[in-house]
């Protein structure tokens, strides 16, 4: 940076930035205030992430969940669905017309809207752009869906039905 | 900035002329030079105050869920204990410094023709300053904010004809609770920076339309004794190391002594011992006792508040009553009511503490 012409005017005040002009103790002075100053930038940013980070961590420790159980899911109606949190991310259980047990993630694999189970097809249907998946596979069969839902493994007990990663 | 850049935005934006303004610009140097960076660091604890106000709202719920909130803030997010302490430690820092930038402006006399606006906008802002601590002082619904706020409210109640109404409006009921907490929140979020903003533009408008003051004793001075210095950048670095100076006041205050957060409020659970309003209400709410004490009855709280609002009234409009920059009489008068006011608010805010110790 070259140095600022000056006027007379401002020339005639003394100053201890003039003084210092263009020598090595002005420079250095310039790496220690801007090594200082990106201190300060560290010292300020780093607690401010952290908490707006807060959530974000707290959904990826609950996220980790392998399992959860479901008080009296197993009373679940034939040809009915169960829709609940598999740690942060909506989850749906479904109970067979042919009494078969099955669990999907309920995050629709095209745009992730949350998914319905219709048991007058069956099928499980996607409002947002009409996806359909079939309820025993969880097997995309039309629509824009890429991939079929994750599904889950299930274990129907006396007093709860547990759902568990696959 | 390359030249064609930059030639395109001045023609737009006239940055030259303010380039201009900015080189131009000089500030008095003498032995009270010390004073002026009053304002410029009750500036920056504002904006402060803006940027963790933001951080706090993205947690904080007003209502039935206020006291949860916060507790999540203070014990549950990553360092929200710390950007709840330091928006607590700077709001007092504020008022502090708006305080000392006041008496300041006061005692050298900077009220006087032109500046009548600057030293009423700057009551104005003072004014909503305490408004801000008020209703922020509510937010974490503990049971101390919540037993201030209470014992807060008898200074509005005490307004003659119209405080019982008025206070009813500001409480949103008969007592402290939900609803309080949530118009609070409104005052403090919306209503009090919409007022505050621009009226803290017309001031800051003011103060480079006018420039600085100088005490009287300067202006005695012939104008070739009277030293100054440029603005940018001799000023401003010096407005820069006091704003730096203030940052690690408030990082020390902030981190070093935490800002308590206390039991949820409940009504039913009878007042902690000490309960008392924030230092800066301390004089007023003190000053209303012992008129209340002296002058017996309601007519005493009513004389004691027309006295108050006197006292008051003559600091508003000292600039019209002393305008002439001139020795004299009233310049003197001004001088021994500002010494009165500095050492009515001192007695009376220790009197206060030392009656609830």
């Amino acid at each position: 940076m070259s140095d600022p012409v000056l006027t007379p005017s401002q020339s005639e005040i003394e100053t201890p930035l003039e003084e210092a002009e263009s020598t090595p103790s002005r420079r250095a002075f310039l790496g220690v205030a801007a090594a200082a100053g990106l201190v300060y930038a560290g010292a300020i940013a780093y607690p401010i992430y952290r908490y707006l980070a807060s959530p974000a961590e707290m959904a990826a420790s609950e996220s980790a969940v392998r399992e959860v159980t479901l008080d009296k899911a197993q009373a679940l109606p034939l040809a009915s669905a169960l829709m609940f949190h598999f740690g942060t991310s909506p989850a749906m259980l479904i109970h067979g017309a042919d009494d078969s047990w099955v669990a999907f993630s309920a995050v629709c694999t095209h745009l992730g809207c949350t998914v319905k189970f219709e048991p007058e097809f069956p099928r499980i249907h996607c409002s947002c752009h009409g996806g359909v998946y079939d309820p025993h596979t969880g097997k995309n069969i039309s629509g824009p869906p890429p991939k079929p839902l994750k599904a889950y493994k299930v274990a129907v007990g006396a007093n709860s039905v547990t759902v568990s990663r696959a | 900035m390359s030249a064609p850049i930059y030639t395109w935005l001045d023609e737009r934006l006239g940055l030259s002329e303010i380039a201009a303004f900015a080189r131009h610009k000089r500030v008095p140097a003498h032995s009270q030079s010390f004073w002026y960076y009053w304002g410029g660091i009750s500036l920056f604890l504002f904006l402060i105050q803006i940027f963790t106000g933001i951080l706090l709202l993205v947690y904080y719920r007003p209502g039935a869920e206020a006291f949860e909130s916060v507790r999540q803030i203070t014990y549950v997010m990553h360092f929200g204990w710390l950007i709840r302490s330091a928006h607590s430690w700077c709001a007092n820092l504020f008022i502090f410094s708006i305080l000392v930038h006041m008496f300041s402006v006061y005692f050298m006399k900077a009220y006087r023709k032109p500046r009548e606006v600057g030293w009423l906008t700057g009551i104005a802002l003072l004014f909503l300053g305490a408004m801000f601590g008020f209703s922020g002082y509510l937010l974490p619904m503990d049971e101390l904010s919540y037993y201030a706020t209470k014992v807060g409210l008898q200074i509005p109640a005490s307004i003659p004809f119209m405080g019982a109404f008025t206070t009813t409006i500001l409480r949103g009921g008969p007592e402290v609770g939900d609803f309080t907490v949530q118009r609070f929140f409104a005052l403090h979020v919306v209503i009090l920076p919409l007022l505050f903003i621009p009226l803290l533009g017309l001031h800051l408008y003011l103060v480079q339309k006018h420039g600085n003051a100088v005490p009287p004793s300067e202006d005695a001075k012939p104008a070739a004794a009277r030293k100054s210095i440029p603005f940018f950048p001799n000023f401003f670095q010096k407005d820069l190391a006091m704003w730096l100076i203030s940052l690690n006041v408030l990082a020390l205050l902030a981190s070093v002594f935490p800002w308590d957060l206390g039991k949820q409020a409940d009504s039913l659970v009878p007042a902690p011992a000490g309960i008392h309003p924030e230092w800066y209400f301390m004089a007023p709410f003190h000053m209303l006792k012992i008129l209340g004490n002296v002058l017996p009855g309601a007519s005493g709280e009513v004389v004691g508040i027309l006295l108050f609002t006197a006292g008051l009234a003559i600091w508003v409009v000292i600039p019209f009553y002393d305008s002439e920059n001139k020795a004299g009489a009233r310049g003197r008068n001004a001088h021994y009511f500002g010494l009165f006011a500095v050492v009515a608010l001192i007695v009376t805010t220790a009197l206060g503490y030392w009656g609830i110790r």
